[in-house]
């Protein structure tokens, strides 16, 4: 396969795999939850669930008042990181292009300046996470491999996308750029970066589970 | 073979909350500066998330795609008895089932929620502390955990009669309420008896207490087994059934409300014909409605220490605060008070733990730095463990603090008793 048709059938079957996998793995992995469901409470209820529920999805997105050194550290870090990645994603003109063209809908993109330093942002923040995740000695006991590999896994789209703009064989950086996604793509449903999607259903339980009982969590 | 029955036991409560939390742990590390056994020992094993460990790969091997590949492949390492021995300490020693931990993880892991599950696991495995074991059993042989039986508690009642020259209504059928205590308040804090008979009596409830059925503590939640716990809590149940009373008061004791409250009718797998109340609000709603008449206020700096399992894990907030304020003028709040409140560190089975009592009395020094904080000599709280906890911290870091019960130091502040008992 000459690099020209290794890149048509990434953009196309491969692409089309990837997204499938990523679809319907993580809809599996969230009703996973549903489908065990829970023992219905038959204590008699103080406040509500749904509510309770929602309030803690939203709430625990938002900066928390008390932390210690570490813990603003590891929010800030967080932080950074998944707002550059999501605005890389979400922004760059060429993957609004590649939205528009599949399913026709499109939105404004921003300069790709303003992409880049998202970019190396968010790399720089996933690097400060590793140090960080090796240094410090609660997290590097609670870290498996799975960690390591996906942090891997989440890094080299940001790299190779940002090292597009330098790539001597443009075409060969995109074909790595592309198959990088495409196995992060796959590996969400997979691993902990189902996270993406779960974290919603655990707030919510959490939320729903003190909310119950008269708590706000 | 125990290793067996605990691992069975651990899958069966694996349900959707806790697959959604194992599925979502990005072990960042946070719940860690939540825990104080973290935090006063800065030892990583007390990571809460780590306590569950075994579980997890228990989860993994089950209910994962590749955990599942890899375990049939032999690639994954099976739980050992070895390994829940070790994590034992860790389940138990190191954990109030506090729930602070559940308050801070950003992806909303109800992380107590699941240490609570674990111990299913861990005491039907075998893998249980000796100090929680006994307790448990003197509680299902003898009726509490502490050894009180009905005698004891019948000389604390003929005491209390004569100190406040009230009748004890025992066994009253057609009562409105049933008063249950926790062995402390019966053992230790017997103060509480005569507190709330004159509360009572000035209120004008109708209530009774049960000769079978006035043990409140339950060892089976700390310990993790639901079928102890469903047997303790059924006891009340059966006398608040015989007794057709409307409402069980439940004690000062935290984890006696959640098991009553919370966790009992799902015990005993049917809705409760009766409703559960714990002292304080009840103190509250007859304050609030009139019925409970304080006079004067004490200056004195107070505090209050909530209790987790009636506060963050049991949902009676404000009633302290708001009975409080009433007698107490110079009120004041930890630095961290309320749902953020640290605990005391003698909850969850640890303070019928032996083993941990070391580790206890040292993340005790959190609740010191927080006291230091506000530099008050006056702790009120509303859980008679909590407080024998408290009381043996400030022994031991010499502080200059008394605890003292709440629904005492109300009874303390009632207004004069109306000469004609209320119908
Ligand atoms: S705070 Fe939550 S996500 Fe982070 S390590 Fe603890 S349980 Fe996992
Ligand atoms: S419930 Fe409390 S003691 Fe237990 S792990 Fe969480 S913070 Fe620590």
């Amino acid at each position: 396969m000459n690099q020209h048709a290794l890149l048509f059938f990434l953009r196309g079957q491969g692409l089309k795999f990837a997204v499938i996998v990523f679809t319907f793995g993580l809809i599996y992995r969230l009703l996973h939850p549903v489908l065990l469901g829970r023992k219905k409470n038959l204590a008699a209820p103080r406040g509500g669930e749904w509510g309770p529920g929602m309030r803690t999805i939203w709430h625990r997105s938002l900066f928390p008042v008390r932390l210690t050194p570490r813990g603003h550290f590891i929010i800030i870090a967080g932080y950074i990181f998944h707002l550059g990645f999501l605005i890389t994603l979400l922004f760059l003109s060429q993957h609004i292009e590649l939205v528009k063209n599949t399913f026709g809908i499109y939105w404004p993109a921003l300069p790709p300046g303003a992409i880049s330093i998202a970019a190396v942002l968010s790399i720089a923040a996933l690097a400060a996470l590793f140090v960080h995740r090796i240094t410090d000695p609660v997290k590097r006991l609670i870290s498996d491999f799975q960690d390591y590999l996906v942090w891997v896994l989440t890094l080299l789209p940001l790299l190779t996308g940002l090292a597009l703009d330098m790539a001597a064989d443009y075409q060969r950086m995109l074909i790595v750029h592309i198959i990088s996604v495409e196995l992060l793509l796959i590996a969400i449903p997979f691993t902990k970066l189902a996270h993406m999607l779960t974290t919603f259903s655990s707030r919510w339980y959490n939320g729903a589970i003190a909310g119950y009982k008269g708590v706000k969590a | 073979m125990n290793l067996q029955r605990g691992i069975h036991s651990m899958i069966e409560q694996i349900d959707g909350p806790m697959a959604s939390f194992f599925s979502s742990c990005v072990h960042c590390g946070l719940c860690a500066d939540a825990c104080l056994f973290y935090t006063e020992t800065q030892e990583p094993k007390y990571t809460p998330i780590y306590k569950l460990a075994p579980m997890r790969r228990i989860w993994q091997q089950q209910f994962t795609f590749w955990g599942r590949l890899l375990f049939k492949l032999g690639l994954s390492k099976p739980v050992t008895d070895e390994e829940l021995a070790e994590w034992e300490p860790l389940v138990y020693d190191s954990c109030t089932l506090c729930g602070r931990c559940s308050l801070a993880c950003p992806v909303g892991n109800d992380i107590t929620y699941m240490v609570r599950k674990m111990r299913e696991g861990m005491a039907a495995s075998g893998h249980a502390p000796e100090g929680i074991k006994e307790a448990t059993r003197r509680a299902i042989e003898l009726g509490s955990p502490m050894g009180v039986t009905i005698n004891t508690l019948k000389a604390h009642i003929k005491h209390a009669e004569k100190e406040t020259g009230i009748a004890f209504p025992l066994d009253l059928v057609g009562a409105d309420y049933l008063l249950v205590l926790s062995s402390a308040e019966i053992a230790v804090f017997s103060e509480i008896i005569p507190a709330v008979a004159r509360i009572f009596h000035q209120a004008g409830i109708s209530w009774t207490m049960a000769s079978d059925g006035f043990e409140a503590t339950n060892s089976g939640i700390q310990i993790g087994s639901s079928d102890l716990a469903a047997e303790l809590v059924n006891r009340i149940v059966k006398s608040a059934e015989h007794l057709k009373v409307r409402y069980v008061i439940s004690p000062e004791c935290g984890h006696a409300y959640t098991a009553l409250r919370w966790e009992g009718p799902n015990l005993i797998g049917r809705p409760f014909p009766f409703e559960v109340v714990h002292i304080i609000e009840l103190l509250d709603q007859l304050q609030s409605s009139g019925r409970l008449k304080t006079t004067g206020t004490t200056d004195a700096r107070m505090t209050f220490h909530d209790p987790c399992q009636m506060v963050r894990r049991g949902g009676v907030i404000d009633q302290p605060r708001n009975l409080l304020n009433k007698i107490a003028s110079n009120f004041v709040e930890m630095p961290e008070s309320g749902i953020q409140n640290w605990c005391c560190g003698g909850g969850g089975g640890v303070s019928a733990n032996p083993r941990a009592d070391e580790l206890r009395l040292k993340v005790f020094s959190r609740k010191k730095s927080q006291l230091d904080a506000i530099a008050v000599k006056t702790m009120v709280t509303s859980c008679s463990n909590c407080r024998s906890m408290l009381e043996e911290g400030i022994e031991h870091y010499h502080m200059d603090t008394n605890v003292i019960g709440l629904t005492e130091l109300i009874a303390e502040h009632l207004a004069e008793p109306s000469e004609e008992p209320k119908p």
